[in-house]
């Protein structure tokens, strides 16, 4: 199994959505997020004065997946997320050991 | 505003009313004030903002009472600089002493509302960081030693501004608004930046509170301005008119100007417009045109809409624009009294642009220059005296923690499962229960 992690613009949640539940992906967990990437964060001007904003608003996103599945979410959310600007975002992949249901004890892909 | 301490004069009921109905407008706008100030702040000190606010309203009040009154309209004890000690306690002051057409113990509620708000104005210039025990002995101080001298030179029998000078403060450009901005730039100074300043946005927490506040404000002034006809006549409704007008251009004006120079009309820009147009007016709304209070409110609305951006510029954090709003704007409406006084509000002087040259504006500004002076000064000396005695300002991990939850063990938000509401500082007593 899989986690993994995509880090979007605000305003994409509801189509990244859309494209994991498009391709079977059961249950993901969402956070308010902040944070910069390469361009550390951006200037911004507020009554009258030049502010640096170093923690842009994101959202975070996690869904663990089978194996299999792997490729289809990962495309899904890439392809929902982007809009060809700076900010768009990253994704990343981890291994994941185990998954338990917490209400049946299920675990493994079964638990997914 | 020139009181006449006689009680030869008959009582009338109508000027009574009136003045009744203002002195409580006048003392809403404290409060008013509070949640102006408050949303401006940051989540964790939004509690110590509000009760800076209320503290004065009971501060002053007493000191009032003791002292104040009588320091402002006691007989003139010398020079023009500083009224008697004769009614101290508001000796000598029964139900039957009048002043004009209206109960001398009425007259001194009303001024009372006036010394509130100037005090409590202060405070949004040292937002965020200053010991509230500090704020409890500086108010009181500040009051006696600051306010009662400027409102006895303008409005006080025998006051040098009003009698020898002649520059006109209808309603309190100079004793309100010059004398906050002013002493609340010199605390600025004395106290010191907040942690972060310049460097962190400081964004406005909770600006639909800002915007009810900017309109109970506006609603008070109509009494604060109106009021200051000390009767029901037609110079009230004339005052009434231009301070709602002035409120109205001085938003605009500034809006204007956020809108070329940020791109957008912010509701804290609005909210801030309003409240200079209202500053600018308030020396003027008894001694203008309705076209020439709608002028002031304007030039208020635009000047203060880049006064904001100086302390940037200059590094003092006055934070929530003590000095922007109340200083600038003050100036703007004392000095354009020169310009735009018509004798058919003020009874005799008029200004530049109605033919009575430049003498006016001569006498408007040497009275702004000796007020911003004199409580810039004064406040420097008050603020450095407190802070020596017992410091003025809270500690960095009181500051940065919030002075809500360090000073008060309150939060004004209990969001969230965690209780951040729950007191958190070491200086709290241990055997509070606030969790496992």
């Amino acid at each position: 199994m899989k986690l993994i992690t995509a880090v979007i613009r605000p305003h994409r949640l509801d189509e990244v959505k859309t494209a994991l539940r498009e391709t079977g992906v059961q249950g993901l967990t969402v956070t308010e997020a902040g944070g910069y990437g390469r361009q550390h964060g951006h200037t911004e001007v507020y009554r009258g004065a030049e502010y640096r904003v170093d923690l842009v608003p994101k959202i975070r996103i996690e869904a663990v997946v089978d194996d299999a599945d792997e490729e289809a979410a990962v495309d899904a959310i890439v392809r929902a997320a982007r809009t060809d600007r700076i900010g768009d975002g990253k994704v990343w992949v981890q291994h994941v050991e185990t998954v338990i249901r917490v209400r049946t004890g299920e675990r493994g892909p079964d638990a997914l | 505003m020139t009181p006449v301490t006689t009680a030869a004069a008959g009582l009338d009921s109508g000027d009574t009313a009136w003045l009744l109905a203002a002195t409580a407008l006048v003392l809403l706008m404290t409060p008013g004030l509070a949640l102006f100030y408050g949303g401006m702040v940051r989540t964790k000190s939004v509690l110590n903002m509000l009760m800076m606010s209320f503290v004065s309203i009971a501060l002053v009040t007493v000191v009032w009472l003791v002292a104040g009154y009588s320091l402002v309209f006691g007989d003139d004890a010398f020079g023009g600089l500083v009224g008697n000690l004769a009614h101290l306690g508001l000796a000598g002051i029964g139900p039957d002493a009048l002043t004009g057409g209206v109960p001398t113990l009425l007259f001194s509620t009303f001024q009372l509302t006036f010394a509130i708000i100037t005090a409590a104005l202060i405070s949004g210039a040292v937002a965020d960081r200053t010991k509230f025990a500090a704020w409890l002995v500086f108010v009181p101080v500040w009051t006696l030693l600051v306010y009662a001298p400027v409102a006895h030179w303008v409005w006080g029998p025998g006051g040098w501004i009003k009698d020898s000078l002649g520059a006109l403060d209808f309603a309190g450009g100079l004793v309100v608004e010059i004398a906050s901005g002013a002493s609340g730039l010199a605390l600025a100074l004395v106290v010191g930046p907040r942690i972060g300043f310049r460097k962190d946005a400081m964004r406005p927490h909770n600006l639909p509170m800002v915007m009810l506040g900017a309109g109970l404000l506006w609603f008070g002034w109509l009494g604060f301005n109106g009021g200051s006809a000390l009767a029901a006549n037609g110079l009230a409704a004339a005052s009434m008119l231009n301070t709602v007008v002035a409120g109205c251009t001085g938003l605009l004006g500034w809006l204007f100007v956020e809108q070329r120079r940020d791109g957008h009309p912010t509701t804290f820009g609005a909210a801030s417009g309003a409240v200079a147009g209202l500053v600018a007016i308030t020396p003027a709304c008894g001694t203008v045109s309705i076209l020439g209070g709608a002028a002031v409110g304007l030039a208020a609305g635009v000047v203060c809409s880049y006064a904001v951006a100086w302390k940037f510029r200059f590094g003092y954090d006055d934070s929530l624009d003590v000095v922007g709003v109340h200083f600038a704007g003050g100036i703007v409406g004392t000095l354009l009294i020169g310009l735009f006084a018509t004798a058919s509000m003020t009874g005799g002087a008029e200004g530049l642009l109605y033919g009575g040259g430049a003498a006016q504006l001569l006498r408007q500004a040497v009275a702004v220059v000796t007020v911003a002076a004199y409580t810039f000064l004064v406040t420097y000396g008050i603020g450095k005296a407190v802070d020596r005695l017992m410091g003025l300002r809270a500690t960095a991990e009181e500051e940065v923690t919030g002075l809500d939850q360090t000073l008060h063990a309150e939060s004004a938000y209990d969001h969230g499962a965690l209780g951040h509401a729950a007191p958190q500082s070491a200086s709290l007593p241990r055997d509070r229960k606030t969790g496992p």
